[in-house]
């Protein structure tokens, strides 16, 4: 195939992409990009030209451990997750919007820390971008018919020009908005896109490997085995190699987290925790899905190609061998898409970190304070863009310097150990307060003497003076010092050996320095906020502590600068209204501060932001312990929130109960007044009566008999009503417990003997036979007059509504095991079914108003009532009772 | 022809004291001691006026009232209520269930005798 072809097939394909970054750009509803698949493929980006070649490669030579790159991610996934969670959600309280910011803001928004970590990111990247460029280029080259073409200049070179192309991509794709924290749709979408690509040519090429230029995974495990390599490549090799193994797959856990690319896509692009959820398996399973085939392919390169082709490009030679060069196009195709995915993701993260972290803090940013929003926008956008092509150039430019001495494999590990410097700081501030930024510098700072010693020295000097003993025999002829065998341990790998004591030492001396010295209270202010972040998701404001004077006016001018005025003024009135601020306000208090920060940071960085608050406001130091009251206060006022809510809860209980009880009173009272009615109204019959005889009387000629008549009635009415009088006292006395009960032992036969003599006389005359058969001696626990009251009372209904003639009344003793039950039955006109639950109701008539009870049951058995419950006995009409009325009261029994 | 009254009251000593002084002005005396049989003796008897009290067994007087409206030829009797209660709302509910007058005990018999004689001339 032509090179122009070639080109023009590379140039349509990233108009293609163009075409998608744009138009998902355009889809605003975001349902495209915003679902956890495109999330999990974005994260892919992980697997890069590096992956799509150099596993091969790797594979050919050394056998199984290229597997350790992405076994790192797998094994660790379930805890990605779960520090992803953490990660993600701090960052978007902060708006954080790169590795740099995170890293900076945890310790206090230090802005020497955060261009630190940007730099570091800088030599970890920039290498890696190169060795994509070499692996287009070397592609590019295999697959264009003229084999070991080679540039003479950068002119000629296609390399340079494509990736001229992919800076041009990502400075009109990746800089649309001056908020870095938000997501860049479009450039996801065509990343997503490049991760389906780039992992469907590859599992074709591996399908045709296997099956069409072999019969089966079975036919080439049986040629390759027969190669006298094969053993050495099937094998997980010795100790040393289990050591080489552990620290390839804690660099690629690391790396994970770390690399600027991965962080973009895993927490500034991620607009839905949940979106978590899925990556727990199908991120684990893309990865199983590209490794799939590596080892065939390298079984089958080693078997089908002279060992003087370079191994990393077996996938593509095996095709290219048999004629295929459609297939090979195809394959060609999928390495250029993760190698583009790789470098526009990288780029824009990076230039978010030089631009946000390097540049702005530390030259633009007076110029900023005083340009209008327009101008101020174009210049944060013209500052990335430059950004962008600056590190895509270097990038070239290395590649064209060193690569042709580097596999793609070392230059990807040795990023990875670059990276890992960032390890401990990142991971260690997530969970320890005491971390302070000046450990974090210095972990960084020796971490990457001892790689840039140990690694980038070897290389550098192989590449200028190839000749040099240093590498040899160590520094100064001392064999400890010798770059790749650091303190003489020999068994490691140039990658390991580096990894081992540059995270090693970056370590201790993060971990000491913090326990040496504490950090000041801005330090320990975010430490607190990021290590439980969760404390202050619902005060974010409010857990930010500052203490000094500034006005609102000032920084309503200066957030103008940046984000004109209507989202300036859109911003402070959301702001006012969520704090319940006065628009009036003139001071600004820590709220607002941290809140404009925060808006910012999203633009400039929160390095800048920080300058710029600073410039408009007078910050005074804060000592230690307020930092820790203020944040107390804070913890404490969600405490009290909530023992307030549990508060009102009882209140409101406790007014329930106070309602019912009201209620109960106001029943109570009702009851009153009704009982007053049914008494007045007793004392006015009789009344009623005395008043029309005595009126009668008046009439001289009335006949005697007839006047006696009238004259005796109204003796008896003045009889009931006297005992009326006496009844209502009696019962308000015994109702209200104001009678003293004058409670002794007494044999209850003797009572009862009592009471029944008492009415023999009565009964006698009404012709009733009164029955009662003595127990032994009963002893019960009572006020012998008042039981006395009681049984006489009954006895006398019974009476009352006995005819004589048959007429029988008889008492019934029953022991039991506390009491003693006394029964008064008789055989007269029983009490209807309706009235059973009412006799003894002495607000009976409430019930039915105007009804009257049967006549006698008046007072009398509520009185009944009283006597027995102030005994703590009952009473009751037995129901059961057909013949008559049957009435049973208990007392207590004596012991 | 002379006038015929019924007493409706459950308490004897009331009612003999009605009953001698009404018999002294020539009224024909009925006495029933609750409301069923207040309706009972109505309906064969037509007195001109009743004297109704409201608290009694079985069937109270305000019941009794409204059987005794829905009686066609009883619908223009007289009906006083004699009773002890005396809230204003329950003189209110008496006079509202269409009872002529309502006397409240204890009463004066001159008086009552002086409003059935006003009532029916």
């Amino acid at each position: 195939m032509s090179n122009y072809v070639l080109i023009l097939i590379i140039v349509a394909y990233l108009a293609f992409l163009f075409f998608l970054a744009y138009w998902a750009e355009r889809k605003h509803s975001g349902k495209l990009v915003n679902n956890p698949y495109v999330y999990v493929l974005s994260l892919a980006v992980y697997c890069t030209a590096w992956t799509y070649y150099g596993s091969v490669g790797i594979a050919s030579r050394s056998g199984i451990s290229f597997l350790t790159i992405y076994l790192g991610p797998v094994i660790a996934l379930p805890l990605w997750i779960v520090l992803m969670r953490k990660i993600i959600r701090i960052s978007k309280q902060h708006k954080i919007s790169s590795i740099a910011d995170f890293i900076s803001l945890r310790y206090g928004n230090n802005r020497p820390l955060g261009a630190l970590v940007t730099l570091t990111c800088l030599l970890a990247i920039i290498p890696y971008i190169a060795l994509q460029l070499k692996a287009v280029s070397e592609t590019f080259a295999l697959v264009s018919s003229e084999n070991g073409y080679a540039a003479t200049g950068i002119l000629d070179d296609s390399t340079f020009y494509i990736a001229l192309l992919i800076a041009v991509f990502v400075a009109f794709f990746g800089t649309r908005s001056t908020d870095a924290s938000q997501g860049k749709r479009g450039i996801m979408a065509t990343v997503a896109l490049e991760s389906v690509l780039k992992l469907f040519f590859f599992l074709v090429i591996g399908i045709f490997v296997v099956y069409f230029l072999f019969d089966g995974t079975s036919d080439i495990h049986q040629k390759a085995s027969a190669m006298e390599s094969f053993k050495q490549l099937s094998s997980f090799g010795g100790l040393e190699n289990g050591f080489n193994w552990m620290f390839t797959i804690l660099l690629s856990f690391f790396a994970i987290f770390l690399l600027p690319r991965q962080f973009h896509v895993a927490v500034v692009e991620n607009h839905n925790v949940n979106h978590l959820k899925k990556a727990i398996w199908m991120f684990p399973l893309y990865l199983l899905l590209f490794n799939i085939f590596v080892i065939f392919i390298a079984w089958a390169g080693n078997l089908r190609l002279p060992e003087t082709v370079n191994h990393d490009y077996y996938s593509l030679l095996l095709p290219l061998q048999t004629g295929n060069t459609t297939l090979a196009l195809l394959v060609f195709m999928g390495g250029f898409s993760a190698v583009i995915s790789m470098i526009v993701v990288s780029t824009l993260a990076l230039s978010t970190m030089v631009s946000n972290n390097v540049i702005i803090p530390y030259g633009f940013i007076k110029k900023l304070v005083e340009g209008n929003p327009e101008e101020n926008a174009k210049s944060i956008k013209g500052i990335r863009r430059i950004a962008i092509l600056l590190l895509i150039t270097v990038a070239y430019f290395f590649y064209v310097q060193f690569s042709t001495q580097l596999s793609l494999y070392s230059i990807g590990l040795i990023s990875f150990v670059v990276i890992a410097q960032l390890a401990p700081s990142f991971f260690l501030g997530l969970f320890w307060r005491r971390g302070t930024a000046k450990a974090a510098k210095m972990g960084i700072g020796i971490g990457i003497l001892i790689v840039v010693y140990t690694l980038l020295l070897p290389i550098i000097v192989n590449v200028v003076t190839p000749a040099s003993d240093f590498l040899e025999e160590g520094l100064l002829g001392q064999s400890w010092l010798k770059p790749s065998q650091l303190f003489g341990l020999e068994y490691l790998t140039p990658e390991s050996n580096a990894f081992l004591w540059s995270v090693s030492f970056n370590t201790l001396s993060f971990v000491g320095l913090s326990l040496w010295a504490k950090g000041n209270y801005r330090e320990r202010n975010y430490a607190e906020m990021f290590v439980h972040h969760e404390n202050y998701e619902n005060l974010q404001e409010g857990a930010f502590v500052w203490k000094g004077e500034a006005y609102v006016a000032d920084i309503r001018r200066l957030l103008n600068r940046f984000l004109g005025e209507q989202r300036t003024q859109r911003a402070l009135s959301l702001f006012n209204k969520k704090y319940n601020i006065s628009e009036k306000e003139e001071k600004a208090d820590s709220r607002l501060i941290n809140f404009s920060e925060k808006l910012l940071t999203g633009s400039i960085g929160s390095a800048s932001a920080k300058i710029l608050l600073a410039s408009v406001s007078k910050e005074k130091p804060i000592s230690l312990v307020e930092v820790l009251h203020i944040l107390e206060e804070s913890k404490e006022t969600k405490a009290n929130n909530r023992l307030l809510m549990e508060k009102s809860e009882e209140l409101s209980q406790m007014a329930t109960k106070l309602q019912s009880a009201n209620e109960e009173l106001r029943q109570q009272d009702r009851l009153k007044d009704e009982f007053l009615d049914t008494v007045a109204h007793e004392l006015k019959t009789p009344i009623t009566s005395i008043k029309a005889a005595s009126e009668v009387l008046e009439d001289e000629n009335m006949p005697i008999a007839l006047r006696q008549q009238f004259l005796e009635n109204i003796g008896k009415d003045t009889d009931r009503l006297a005992k009326l009088i006496h009844n209502i006292l009696d019962l308000e006395k015994l109702s209200s417990n104001r009678t003293e009960l004058n409670i002794q032992t007494r044999n209850i036969n003797g009572t009862i003997k009592r009471a029944v003599n008492g009415i023999e006389q009565i009964a006698t005359k009404k012709g009733i036979q009164v029955e009662f058969r003595e127990s032994e001696y009963l002893g019960g626990r009572y006020d012998e007059d008042r039981i006395l009251q009681v049984l006489t009372n009954l006895l006398s209904n019974s009476l009352k509504f006995t005819e004589g003639k048959n007429g029988k009344v008889k008492i019934v003793l029953e022991e039991k095991k506390k009491e003693i039950a006394i029964a008064v039955e008789d055989n007269g006109r029983g009490i209807p079914q309706e009235d059973h639950n009412y006799i003894f109701e002495k607000f009976y008539q409430s019930k039915n108003q105007n009804t009257k009870k049967p006549q006698g049951s008046g007072f009398g058995l509520a009185i009944c009532k009283s006597i027995v419950e102030s005994h703590n006995g009952t009473i009751w009409a037995d129901r059961k009772f057909k013949k008559g009325a049957r009435l049973v009261f208990t007392i207590p029994k004596a012991k | 022809m002379s006038k015929k009254i019924l007493i409706v009251d459950d308490e004897p000593n009331i009612v003999m004291s009605l009953e001698y002084a009404f018999k002294k002005k020539d009224f024909q005396v009925f006495i029933a001691r609750d409301g069923t049989e207040a309706l009972e003796i109505a309906r064969a008897e037509l007195p001109h006026v009743i004297l109704l009290d409201i608290m009694m067994p079985k069937m109270d007087g305000y019941e009794t009232l409204k059987q005794i409206r829905k009686n066609e030829e009883l619908k223009r009797t007289k009906v006083i209520f004699i009773s002890a209660k005396s809230k204003p709302a329950d003189v209110e509910k008496g006079l509202g269930l269409g009872a002529d007058s309502y006397v409240t005990k204890p009463f004066s018999i001159k008086k009552v005798i002086t409003d059935v004689e006003k009532m029916i001339a």
